[in-house]
């Protein structure tokens, strides 16, 4: 397969370009596509502006933005891994005020859809940061990431106890516009996801978003010392595909209605498929920005063929098509008079 | 603003212990000034390497038979620069280019020393150029560890008014560091302007040297970086910025070329206490 990169149409060939309806949602959030970047992968959108036009996607999903400005963790904060890296930014950023006043604002005028994903760390900060955002033009969505695993202490890590996620979903939801959507970021650094899903639904959550990174750690062999300066780090990119899929299916599995964000080294088109199938209403591309910057529209050209090639007449008949029941038994041709090649 | 391309490799050749690569790169050679950079895909669309890895933009043409061509230096540090060492003739490279904020060049006649580190030299031949163009004197230092990690002396010596060299093993010039010969030249030559590319000791020796002499200093990082186009937030460095303030700021869109003066050199890897959102220390 050979990638165009400022192709909007087909991967290669002369054939005309067929579309189909790829318009999806999140809750009562309508999408044109079902593709959106992820957060902490694309900053405000600002920057992918100048690699795709980032209002033909489905959403921008901004990087986890706090209360008060900060300047996440010291360096080393990346290492490479097979299919994949570490990161250990710690969630540096402008802080709310500045966020709004200059990130949101150039969404806004932008015309881009934006999904704002917000990062506290109390329940109480949660609240605060939805009540800001509550009265700030252009929050289409707002991302809770209850799942950053760059933090201090590991109890931060909101979406690894029930309870506690859904002490932070509250403060948000109360604060929040009832008909402003509200995805809950899970981490898969748990027992039973299906759990955590379940919690945060009760406290308001319209869907989650799944998956974030996984904990994990580089020793550098020259130093023989952690790589990153902050010890641990999130892994990211195809190399978590099989375990980000397997939870989108699990959750499908236990809420067949639940709007569900998938995302997980999402690479291509037939990647994006198989969060679809597994029951992905959408999809961010996250850490595969880094290696390609204009994959967001690469992915939805690719997806959109991809559905195509294999009969969907819209991308909302894909959505938890590897759920259904046993295909139709085929009928048994008609008993032959030559036995001989049965026999065989 | 930056663009996506697909690059043919024109020509891979050895020079001392580096390879350089002349990859067509329309729309990107147009755009390039001295200082900036091109980010190159490794391994092909299913490739396991993620990460773009970045390179000084050493040399552009932007006109000739195959349009816009540019040369990087390659030096083999692991399995994504081997794999570009391994590049041949017509095969193709995702480029990004041109990225980051370019030298910023005097705009009176004024002598410049130009001070490159290892293949740290590669942007400063562009810089050269168009100093000279400008009607500047260029005076030129060069250092690496052993001749062989020298690179493009020659068409330095003809770019620059007086060039010098050093080894730290003496195999060629004069053994010690650039540093070492640093306090001389500023002191013969007057300079205003001090540029220079190389590994971060040396930047924050050279950086020292230039703000003794009362000298502007320009100097290209090298930090690693995983997007290279702003995004990802792992090339921060501390750096004061007019208003006296710190905050850690990217490499790749703020630099890679910093103000020597600004750059906390010493506090690279660690978040200095009196940076903007610097962590707080809570007691519970």
């Amino acid at each position: 397969m050979t990638r165009a990169v400022f192709s909007t149409g087909p991967v290669g060939g002369s054939a005309p370009v067929q579309h189909i309806d790829m318009s999806t949602s999140l809750g009562p959030l309508g999408l044109p596509s079902p593709v959106l970047t992820a957060s902490g992968c694309a900053a405000a959108g600002r920057e992918l502006d100048a690699f795709f036009d980032i209002t033909q996607i489905g959403a921008i999903v901004t990087k986890s933005v706090m209360l008060q400005p900060r300047s996440g963790r010291a360096t080393p904060r990346m290492a490479e891994t097979p299919s994949g890296m570490l990161n250990s930014i710690g969630l540096q950023g402008p802080g709310i005020d500045s966020f709004i006043e200059h990130d949101l604002a150039w969404l806004a005028d932008r015309g881009a859809r934006t999904i704002v994903s917000i990062a506290g760390g109390s329940v109480d900060e949660y609240g605060k940061l939805a009540s800001k955002l509550r009265t700030a033009p252009g929050v289409d969505g707002i991302e809770v990431n209850i799942s950053c695993p760059n933090v201090d202490n590991r109890n931060q890590v909101f979406a690894c106890d029930p309870a506690t996620a859904a002490n932070v979903i509250q403060a948000v939801r109360r604060n929040t516009d009832p008909r402003t959507p509200i995805m809950a970021k899970l981490s898969p650094d748990v027992t039973d996801i299906v759990a955590i899903a379940e919690s945060v639904v009760r406290a308001g959550a319209t869907g989650v978003s799944v998956i974030n990174t996984l904990l994990g750690m580089v020793i550098n062999t020259d130093t023989m010392r952690p790589h990153l300066a902050g010890v641990t780090g999130g892994l990211s990119g195809p190399a978590i595909r099989p375990v980000a899929v397997r939870c989108v299916w699990q959750i499908r599995q236990a809420f067949p209605d639940l709007p569900i964000l998938g995302m997980g080294g999402v690479r291509t088109g037939e990647d994006a498929l198989e969060f679809i199938l597994a029951g992905a209403n959408a999809v961010s591309v996250g850490t595969v920005v880094f290696n390609d910057p204009s994959s967001p529209m690469r992915v939805h050209n690719e997806l959109e063929q991809a559905l195509i090639t294999r009969g969907f007449a819209t991308l909302s008949d894909a959505i938890s098509y590897a759920h259904r029941g046993p295909d139709p038994v085929p009928v048994p041709a008609p008993e032959s008079d030559d036995n001989d090649f049965i026999a065989e | 603003m930056p663009i996506q391309v697909k690059g043919e490799v024109l020509d891979v050749r050895r020079s001392g212990a580096y390879h350089v690569l002349s990859i067509t790169a329309p729309g990107i050679t147009e755009l390039t000034r001295p200082g900036h950079f091109v980010t190159v895909g490794i391994g092909g669309e299913e490739s396991a390497l993620l990460l773009r890895r970045a390179f000084a933009i050493h040399q552009v043409q932007s006109r000739g038979v195959y349009g816009g061509t540019l040369d990087i230096v390659v030096g083999v540090h692991g399995n994504g620069t081997q794999w570009l060492a391994d590049r041949r003739r017509h095969d193709t490279l995702d480029l990004v280019g041109p990225l980051g904020r370019p030298f910023i060049l005097p705009k009176e006649r004024v002598n410049c020393v130009l001070i490159g580190g290892g293949y740290g030299t590669a942007p400063l031949f562009m810089l050269a150029e168009q100093l000279r163009e400008r009607g500047c004197r260029v005076d030129t230092i060069v250092g690496a560890a052993t001749e062989e990690k020298l690179f493009g002396r020659l068409e330095l010596k003809r770019l620059s008014s007086t060039l010098t060299i050093t080894t730290d093993d003496g195999s060629l010039g004069v053994q010690g560091r650039v540093t070492d010969i640093l306090p001389d030249l500023m002191q013969k030559s007057d300079a205003a302007v001090v540029y220079a590319c190389g590994p971060m000791p040396m930047l924050a020796a050279v950086a020292d040297i230039a703000t003794e002499y009362r000298a502007y200093s320009q100097c290209a990082v090298e930090e690693a970086m995983a997007c290279g186009v702003g995004v990802c937030m792992t090339c921060v460095l501390p750096i004061i910025g007019e208003d006296g303030i710190t905050r850690m700021l990217r490499s790749c869109t703020e630099g890679p070329v910093f103000r020597g003066d600004r750059v906390r050199w010493s506090e690279i890897g660690t978040i200095p206490p009196d940076t903007v959102g610097a962590p707080v220390e809570r007691g519970h």
